[in-house]
C-alpha cells in the first residue's frame, strides 16, 4: 500500500505529457475519430480556400476584357481551384468521413494501422500547406491542373526543350505542383492500404463482405483505384522533375521524348481518379437513402458489383481526354466504345436509388434533401459526360467550357451534394448535436439553384466556341451574357457555403441534442453512443444480415429472418 | 415541414425553366459567336449533326429520370398515416431491365459515332485539288505556310471555298489546338506528332478560330481568322500575295519607315518581309529552322487586320497618318489604332510576347505604320 501511494504523488508531481495536455491530444491522436474530424477540418479549409479561388475566376470573367486578374495571377488562380479542390478538400474530405464511419460501421475499435493513419493526416495537412504556400512566392502552381509537357518543362532558350519561346515554366511553379502530388500520394497510398486492411480484415462477426454497409464497399474500391493509379501520376511527376533539374527529356520531342507520354500517364491516373473522387459519394447515397425511406437499398449486390465494374473499367477509359490529340482513329473507336460501356453501370446505380426512394416513405431530412439533390444534378453530369464519348462531337467540344460544366456537375452536383448530405446524415453522430434544418433547407435550395445558375450556361458557352481557360474573351461574340449568369450563380453558391458554416457554428453552440440514433438508421455506427468513445463498442456487435441495427431495433421482422445472404 | 419543399420545388423549376429558355434563346440569337452549332462546312455539319442526335436521347433520358424521381418524391413523401413501406431488397427482372435498356440506347449512340468518326473526313468537293496547308503553332500567334503556292501569312487563313483543306499541324515549342468551331473540331498541334487537320468551307465569310489547349500566359490571346472567299477572288488575293513587296516605297513617311524596319527600330530581327529583308527562295517561315524568323512575316502586313493572335484589329481608316504640330508625321487618333498601342508598348497591350522593343516616337509609330500599311 505505502508503495502505490507513492507512485500515484510521482505521478500527480510530474509535468502533464504532451499527450495529456488538449492540444496535444489534437496533435499526437491515433484515434480514428479525432484524425476524421482533422481531415474534414483540413478539407472544409481547404474547399473555403478553392472557393475564394473560383469566385476570383468568376469575378474575372463576369464581364469581357475583365482586368481583375493579371493572366499569370489568372493561370495560377485556375490551376490551384482544380488541385485544392480535388487533392485538398474532397479527397480529405472523404478520406476523413471514411477514417470517421467505416470502422464504426464495421464494428470495428479502430483502423488497422492507426499510426499510419496518422502519418497520413499530416502529410496530407503539409502537402497542402506547402502546395497553397506557392501563393506567398507568387510563384503558384500556372499550367492547369493536368500540366501537360512541354509547357512544364524549364525554360527552353539555348537548349530549345520548348522552343524559341521565352516562356515554358522557367519559375518553380511546376516543381510546387510535382513535389506536391507526390506528397499528397503517399499519403493517399498509406490511407488506402489502410481501408484495405481495415475493411477485409477487422469487420465485426458475421459481416460478410455481402453484408458490408455500401458505403464501406465504395471506400474500399476507392482505396484499391488509389493504390493502382497514383503510381502512374507519382512517376509522370519524377519524371518532370527529371527534365526539369537533371537534364533528360522524357516529354521532349526534340531529344527522343514525347509530350504525349505525359498525357498517357496523367489520366491513367487522372480518370481513376474522376471514380475516387465519386464512388464514395455514391457510398454517402447509399447510406442516406434507404434510412430516409425507411426501406432497405433497392438491388444492393447491383449497386456493389457495379460500383466494382466502374472501378475496373475506370483503367481502360484515360484516352477519351485525349481524343483531339490524334490518336489512330481505331484506339479512338475503342476508348470511345470502353466510356460508353462505363455508362451502364453508372446507370444501373441511378435506377437503383430510384428503385430505393419507390414505394418507401420519403422524410425530407437534411441528408435526404442533398441526397436528392445529388440523383436529380448527377444525371446531368452522366448525360453530358456521355455526350463527350462521342468522339466527333468531343473534337468540337473538348477543352471548352462544355468540359467545364459536364465536369462540375459531376464534381459539385454530385460529388459535393453527396459529401453534405454525409455531413448532414453523420454530424450527430461525430457532434452529438443536430444541425438546424430551417438553415439546412435554406442552404439546400441556395445550392440547388447556385449549381444550375453556375454551371448550366456553361454548356451553352462551350457550344457557342468559348474555350476553357482563358482569363479575358472579347466582347460581341455573344458569351457576355452565360458568364454573368454564371458569376451570379458561383456568388449564390458562396451565399449557401456562408449559410452552412453559420449553421455549423450555431449548431456546436446550441444545437440540438442528437441522442445516438436521431434518424432511426439501419447501420452499426448508430448502435453506440455519440460521438462514441474511444473503443466505439463497448461489446463488439454479431452481425446476421446487412442492416444490423435494424434488426436489434426491429427483431419481429428482422432482416436475417426473410433473407438468406 | 413538408410544405416549403414544394413551395421551393416550384420555384426552383421556374428558376430552371426560365435559365433554360433564355440560354436557348441567347444561344439562337447569337449570331456573332463562332457557335459549332452554325456549321459552315462537312466536317462541322456531321459533327453538329451527332450533338442534334445526342440532345434528343439525352433529353428522353433526362425527362423519363426526372420525372420518375419527382413523381417518387411527391408520391411517396411521407403522410402522417402513411403505412410502414415493404422491405424490398431488390428485383432480378427489373434489375435486368434496366441494365439491358440503357445498354440499347448506349450502343446506337456508339454505333453513331464510330460510323460518324471514321467517315468524317470524307466529303465532295467542288475543288478537285486540295490546298496543302501548314499551320504552325507559335506563342501565341498562328502561321499558315501554302506549301505549293510558296507564300506565308499569320493569324489569317485565307482559302477558296468548296476546296478541301489538307493542313498539316506544327509546332517547336508547347501544344495548342487548331479550332474553327464552324468549319472543324479541334485537333492538337503537339510537337514531334505529325498531325492533319482535314475540312472545307462551303460558305463565303470570315469563321473565328482559337487555340484550345493551354499553351501559357497568352492562351486567351491566339485567336485567328479563316477567311473564305469564292475561287476567283481567292486567285485574285493569291496573285497579289505571291508578289515581293517593292525595295523602294514611294511615299516618303514609308519610306522611313522602311529604314526604321531595317536599322534602328530593329524590326528585322525577328520580321521578315519578301524583297526587302528576305529573298523569294527563302521567305517561308518553315518552322524547321526557328531562329530565322522569330516574329510573323510582314511581307503583305497591310492586307490583314489582326495583330499578335487577334489581341488587336487594325484599320487603315482609324490609323490615318497626318502631320502634326511639329511638321512631322503622326497619328490622327491614337487611341484608336490598335496597331499604333501594338508598336507604343507591346508587353501592356499582350504580357509575355516575344515582341520585345524600343520605346519608338509617335513619328517613328507612324511612320513604321505607314509603311506597314502599304505592304498590300
Amino acid at each position: 500500500m505505502a508503495t502505490r501511494t507513492i507512485t500515484e504523488g510521482v505521478s500527480i508531481a510530474r509535468r502533464r505529457r504532451l499527450s495529456e495536455t488538449y492540444i496535444g491530444d489534437w496533435l499526437m491522436t491515433t484515434d480514428h475519430k479525432k484524425l476524421g474530424i482533422m481531415y474534414m477540418v483540413t478539407g472544409f479549409f481547404f474547399f473555403l480556400v478553392g472557393g475564394v479561388d473560383a469566385l476570383l475566376i468568376r469575378t474575372q470573367l463576369a464581364q469581357p476584357n475583365g482586368k481583375v486578374l493579371s493572366p499569370d495571377v489568372y493561370n495560377q488562380i485556375f490551376t490551384m481551384h482544380a488541385i485544392t479542390m480535388i487533392f485538398l478538400f474532397v479527397m480529405p474530405m472523404l478520406t476523413g468521413l471514411g477514417n470517421y464511419i467505416v470502422p464504426l460501421m464495421i464494428g470495428a475499435r479502430d483502423m488497422a494501422f492507426p499510426r499510419l493513419n496518422a502519418f497520413g493526416y499530416w502529410v496530407v495537412l503539409f502537402g497542402g500547406l506547402f502546395l497553397t504556400s506557392s501563393f506567398l512566392f507568387g510563384a503558384a502552381p500556372n499550367v492547369g491542373w493536368f500540366a501537360y509537357a512541354p509547357l512544364t518543362e524549364l525554360s527552353g532558350a539555348g537548349t530549345t526543350s520548348c522552343g524559341n519561346a521565352v516562356l515554358c515554366t522557367p519559375g518553380p511553379n511546376m516543381d510546387f505542383w510535382a513535389l506536391g502530388i507526390l506528397m499528397l500520394g503517399i499519403s493517399s497510398i498509406a490511407g488506402s492500404i489502410n481501408f484495405v486492411v481495415t475493411i477485409l480484415k477487422l469487420r465485426a462477426p458475421g459481416m460478410t463482405i455481402n453484408r458490408m454497409p455500401l458505403f464501406t464497399w465504395m471506400t474500399l474500391i476507392t482505396a484499391f483505384l488509389l493504390l493502382f493509379s497514383l503510381p502512374s501520376v507519382s512517376m509522370a511527376s519524377i519524371l518532370i522533375l527529371l527534365d526539369r533539374h537533371l537534364g533528360t527529356h522524357f516529354y521532349v520531342a526534340g531529344f527522343g521524348g514525347d509530350p504525349l507520354l505525359w498525357q498517357h500517364l496523367f489520366w491513367s491516373f487522372g480518370h481513376p481518379e474522376v471514380y475516387i473522387l465519386i464512388l464514395p459519394a455514391f457510398g454517402i447515397i447509399s447510406e442516406v437513402l434507404p434510412v430516409f425511406s425507411r426501406k432497405p437499398i433497392f438491388g444492393y449486390t447491383f449497386i456493389a458489383w457495379s460500383g466494382v465494374a466502374i472501378g475496373f473499367l475506370s483503367f481502360t477509359v484515360w484516352a477519351h481526354h485525349m481524343f483531339a490529340v490524334g490518336l489512330p482513329l481505331v484506339a479512338q473507336a475503342f476508348f470511345a466504345t470502353s466510356t460508353t460501356l462505363i455508362a451502364i453501370p453508372t446507370a444501373v446505380k441511378i435506377f437503383n436509388w430510384l428503385g430505393t426512394t419507390w414505394g418507401g416513405k420519403l422524410s425530407f431530412k437534411p441528408p435526404m434533401l442533398f441526397a436528392l439533390g445529388f440523383i436529380a444534378m448527377f444525371l446531368i453530369g452522366g448525360l453530358n459526360g456521355a455526350a463527350l464519348a462521342i468522339v466527333p462531337f468531343d473534337y468540337q467540344v473538348t477543352d471548352t467550357y462544355f468540359v467545364v460544366a459536364h465536369l462540375h456537375y459531376v464534381l459539385f452536383g454530385g460529388t459535393v451534394f453527396g459529401i453534405f448530405a454525409g455531413i448532414f446524415y453523420w454530424f450527430p453522430k461525430i457532434t452529438g448535436k443536430l444541425l438546424n434544418e430551417r438553415l439546412a433547407q435554406v442552404q439546400f435550395w441556395l445550392m440547388l439553384i447556385g449549381v444550375n445558375l453556375t454551371f448550366f450556361p456553361m454548356h451553352i458557352l462551350g457550344l457557342l466556341g468559348m474555350p476553357r481557360r482563358i482569363y479575358t474573351y472579347p466582347d460581341k461574340l455573344g458569351w457576355n451574357e452565360m458568364n454573368l449568369i454564371a458569376t451570379i450563380g458561383a456568388f449564390t453558391l458562396g451565399v449557401a457555403i456562408l449559410v452552412f458554416i453559420w449553421n455549423f457554428v450555431v449548431t456546436l453552440r446550441s444545437g440540438e441534442a442528437a441522442g445516438t440514433d436521431p434518424w432511426d438508421a439501419f447501420t452499426l455506427e448508430w448502435d453506440t453512443e455519440s460521438p462514441p468513445k474511444p473503443y466505439n463498442f463497448l461489446e463488439i456487435p454479431t452481425v446476421r444480415s446487412r442492416r444490423p441495427f435494424y434488426d436489434k431495433k426491429n427483431p419481429e421482422t428482422a432482416d436475417w429472418k426473410s433473407m438468406t445472404h | 415541414m413538408r410544405m416549403p419543399i414544394f413551395r421551393g420545388m416550384k420555384r426552383w423549376g421556374l428558376i430552371l425553366s426560365a435559365v433554360l429558355l433564355s440560354s436557348l434563346l441567347l444561344a439562337a440569337c447569337g449570331e456573332n459567336s463562332p457557335s459549332i452549332l452554325n456549321p459552315s462546312g462537312p466536317v462541322a455539319l456531321k459533327e453538329a449533326n451527332l450533338f442534334w442526335f445526342i440532345l434528343v436521347v439525352a433529353t428522353i433520358v433526362f425527362v423519363v429520370v426526372e420525372t420518375l424521381l419527382i413523381y417518387s418524391i411527391v408520391r411517396f413523401r411521407e403522410r402522417p398515416n402513411s403505412p410502414t413501406p415493404v422491405q424490398t431488397h431488390g428485383n432480378n427482372t427489373v434489375e435486368l431491365i434496366w441494365t439491358i435498356v440503357p445498354s440499347l440506347f448506349l450502343f446506337v449512340v456508339l454505333v453513331g459515332t464510330i460510323y460518324t468518326m471514321f467517315g468524317l473526313t470524307n466529303f465532295t468537293s467542288v475543288n478537285s485539288r486540295p490546298l496543302q496547308i501548314r499551320v504552325v503553332g507559335h506563342q501565341w500567334w498562328w502561321e499558315f505556310d501554302y506549301l505549293n503556292e510558296h507564300i506565308v501569312t499569320a493569324d489569317e487563313l485565307v482559302i477558296p471555298v468548296g476546296t478541301r483543306i489538307e493542313a498539316q499541324l506544327l509546332s517547336q515549342n508547347v501544344i495548342h489546338s487548331f479550332w474553327v468551331p464552324e468549319l472543324f473540331g479541334k485537333t492538337d498541334v503537339v510537337p514531334g506528332h505529325n498531325n492533319m487537320s482535314v475540312f472545307q468551307a462551303d460558305n463565303i465569310g470570315s469563321f473565328r478560330g482559337q487555340c484550345t489547349e493551354f499553351c501559357g500566359l497568352e492562351h486567351a490571346h491566339m485567336n485567328f481568322y479563316v477567311i473564305v472567299k469564292s475561287q476567283d477572288d481567292y486567285n485574285t488575293w493569291l496573285s497579289s500575295q505571291e508578289q515581293s513587296a517593292s525595295s523602294t516605297p514611294t511615299d516618303p513617311t514609308a519610306l522611313a519607315g522602311q529604314k526604321l524596319f531595317l536599322g534602328s527600330g530593329g524590326c528585322q530581327g525577328c520580321h521578315g518581309i519578301v524583297g526587302v529583308n528576305l529573298k523569294d527562295d527563302q521567305h517561308l517561315n518553315s518552322g524547321q529552322d526557328a531562329s530565322v524568323l522569330v516574329g510573323p512575316n510582314l511581307t503583305h502586313f497591310g492586307s490583314r487586320r489582326e495583330i499578335a493572335g487577334g489581341v488587336l484589329q487594325w484599320d487603315p481608316a482609324s490609323c490615318v497618318v497626318v502631320t502634326g504640330s511639329n511638321g512631322q508625321p503622326t497619328i490622327q487618333n491614337p487611341d484608336a489604332c490598335g496597331l499604333y498601342q501594338w508598336l507604343k508598348d507591346p508587353l501592356a497591350v499582350k504580357p509575355g510576347t516575344d515582341m520585345v522593343i524600343r520605346s519608338l516616337s509617335d513619328t517613328e509609330i507612324a511612320q513604321l505604320i505607314a509603311y506597314l500599311e502599304s505592304l498590300t
